[in-house]
């Protein structure tokens, strides 16, 4: 059997995801999925992730037909066969594994897009703020590292705030020393890590309202891994937040499912 | 008699004692860490003990910086714009502009021949261009914040820092030092950086000569650099930059002593 690759190089984090060449529907579709750290040698996060991607689906190597890249690390893979920008290959995989979605949310460690998306999976606008960490996976890196905390324990804690307290630093540097603060000032620790959810889904909604924001409303990118954020974007919003198993994989599953689109193309195509 | 300035800063606390003459005899500088009120009881005890004086010897104390309502021996506060403003001019008596580059904040002074304030603007709403983000550079190349300034003046080859964000700068240097760009150089691109964002600053402020440095920063010779090459013109840089805002203080503190009010029911 052959396989197409997706491959989703990102700043903190790369992810692949393996579909067949052909055909696949619901959970037929993801036969295989990895996420690795990106590091500095980004083709070679690339590498390692598809490899463990394809082992996952019960593949190797030369199973794989096609290799399609995304993510800011795209033009580093050095095997790929075709590279596709973020923005479209979040949109397509999320509209892939959340139909009805039309507003989307994708926040990743470095980035946050909002994006209007149609049934077919095509953009029709979007925002993205890509110059600094206040509405990033990167702000509450920061907060847990300032704390003292691995990033897995933040959202289990997070949840057990009574009160969040007000983080009135936008900027991820200034906010560790707000933190360490409030810290000394006795407020608690899960506090502190919901008022730092509630600040940033403050800047994600804003983003998101410049899009239009229309229902359903789903998040893709690594961050939809942390429910207290999800719950505090939720309150915010005054909406419920969509989510798949495979959220953080929508990038990669979208450029797979580009990518296949492309190479049926290519294979129908007359030969020259 | 004598007085101080205390100038609690996010990152470092200093203290000037001064004598009657307006003299500096002592000075004092340690990190401020969590606890405030400690820094600056440490910082002004060992002022006193450079100047060979007991603590209670100190007739006004004045406290400045963002930690000013807690130096415990206050007997009043001044903000640190007016104290930087102060203690430039005392110095550098041709000063027209300051450019304080502290930990946390960034600001850009304009003042009068005494000292006075005349129009200030500031960045503390973002890390970019402060010493947090030399700090931040400093860390991800394994060096001491001493070391990069003298370090990036060996740079031969121009290189441009692309990101504004702290946050990010990290990553960017980290991929820069993978592709094996020299050390020396990316910490030129990082000085360059926080010089164009020094001279944003200063614009807001219509700049007149001379300019004074004052804050931490200062004492980076990199940096000194990088903002007189981005502005064209000398700036007044010393080893008593940090202390700018705690001498500034220690002057007010003498004013207000020499004018009869050194008791804190009086001033209340």
């Amino acid at each position: 059997m052959s396989y197409v690759v997706g491959v989703d190089v990102g700043s903190r984090q790369t992810k692949a995801v393996v579909i067949p060449a052909a055909g696949g529907e619901g959970d037929g579709l993801v036969l295989g999925r990895a996420t690795v750290y990106t590091h500095f040698d980004l083709n070679g996060a690339a590498e390692r992730a598809a490899l463990e991607a394809l082992a996952d689906a019960g593949a190797v190597h030369g199973d794989m037909e096609y290799l399609a890249a995304t993510g800011y690390g795209r033009y580093q893979v050095a095997e790929r066969d075709i590279q596709i920008t973020e923005i479209t290959c979040h949109a397509r995989g999320a509209v892939e594994l959340m139909p009805d979605v039309r507003t989307l949310l994708d926040v990743g460690a470095q980035n946050a897009r909002a994006v209007k998306v149609e049934p077919s999976g095509r953009v029709t606008s979007f925002r993205m703020n890509d110059k600094c960490a206040s509405g990033a996976g990167r702000f509450v890196e920061r907060v847990a590292k300032a704390l003292e905390l691995d990033m897995d324990q933040v959202s289990a804690l997070a949840l057990q705030a009574k009160e969040p307290c007000e983080i009135s630093s936008i900027c991820a540097v200034l906010a560790e020393s707000e933190v360490i603060n409030h810290v000394t000032n006795g407020e608690t620790i899960p506090d502190i890590l919901q008022g730092t959810h509630v600040s940033i889904s403050d800047r994600l909604t804003s983003l998101v309202r410049q899009v239009g924001l229309e229902e359903p409303f789903g998040l893709t990118g690594g961050v939809s891994h942390n429910r207290a954020l999800i719950h505090a974007l939720e309150q915010r919003l005054g909406m419920t937040v969509c989510l798949h198993a495979d959220s953080a994989y929508a990038g990669a599953l979208g450029a797979a499912l580009l990518g296949r689109q492309r190479a049926l193309q290519l294979t129908q195509a007359p030969a020259a | 008699m004598y007085t101080a300035g205390v100038d609690v800063g996010s990152t470092q606390t200093k203290s000037i004692v001064l004598d009657e003459n307006g003299r500096i005899v002592g000075r004092g500088i340690r990190m401020t860490g969590a606890d405030v009120v400690r820094a600056g009881d440490e910082v002004l005890a060992a002022a006193c003990e450079q100047a060979g004086i007991e603590t209670h010897e100190i007739v006004y104390t004045i406290g400045t910086g963002y930690g000013r309502f807690r130096v415990a021996t206050g007997d009043d506060q001044v903000t640190e714009i007016s104290c930087h403003a102060k203690g430039a001019v005392r110095l550098h008596p041709g000063t027209r502009t300051i450019l304080d580059i502290g930990g946390q904040d960034t600001k850009a002074i304009r003042t009068n021949a005494e000292g006075e304030v005349v129009d200030f603007c500031m960045n503390d709403k973002c890390a970019a261009g402060t010493g947090r983000f030399l700090a931040a550079a400093a860390e991800v190349m394994g060096l001491d914040v001493s070391e990069i300034g003298p370090e990036s003046l060996k740079s031969t080859e121009q290189l441009k820092i692309t990101n504004v964000c702290t946050v990010f700068v990290e990553s960017e240097i980290l991929n820069q030092l993978s592709r094996g760009r020299k050390r020396e150089d990316i910490l030129a691109g990082v000085h360059r950086s926080i010089a164009g964002r020094s001279a944003s600053l200063l614009r807001r402020v219509s700049m007149e000569d001379e300019l004074t440095f004052t804050g931490g920063v200062a004492r980076n010779p990199g940096m000194v650099k990088a903002v007189e090459e981005r502005l064209g013109t000398h700036v007044n840089a010393d080893e008593d930059s940090q202390y700018m805002g705690a001498l500034g203080a220690a002057i007010f503190a003498l004013e207000r002593a020499q004018a009869g009010v050194h008791d804190r029911e009086v001033i209340s």
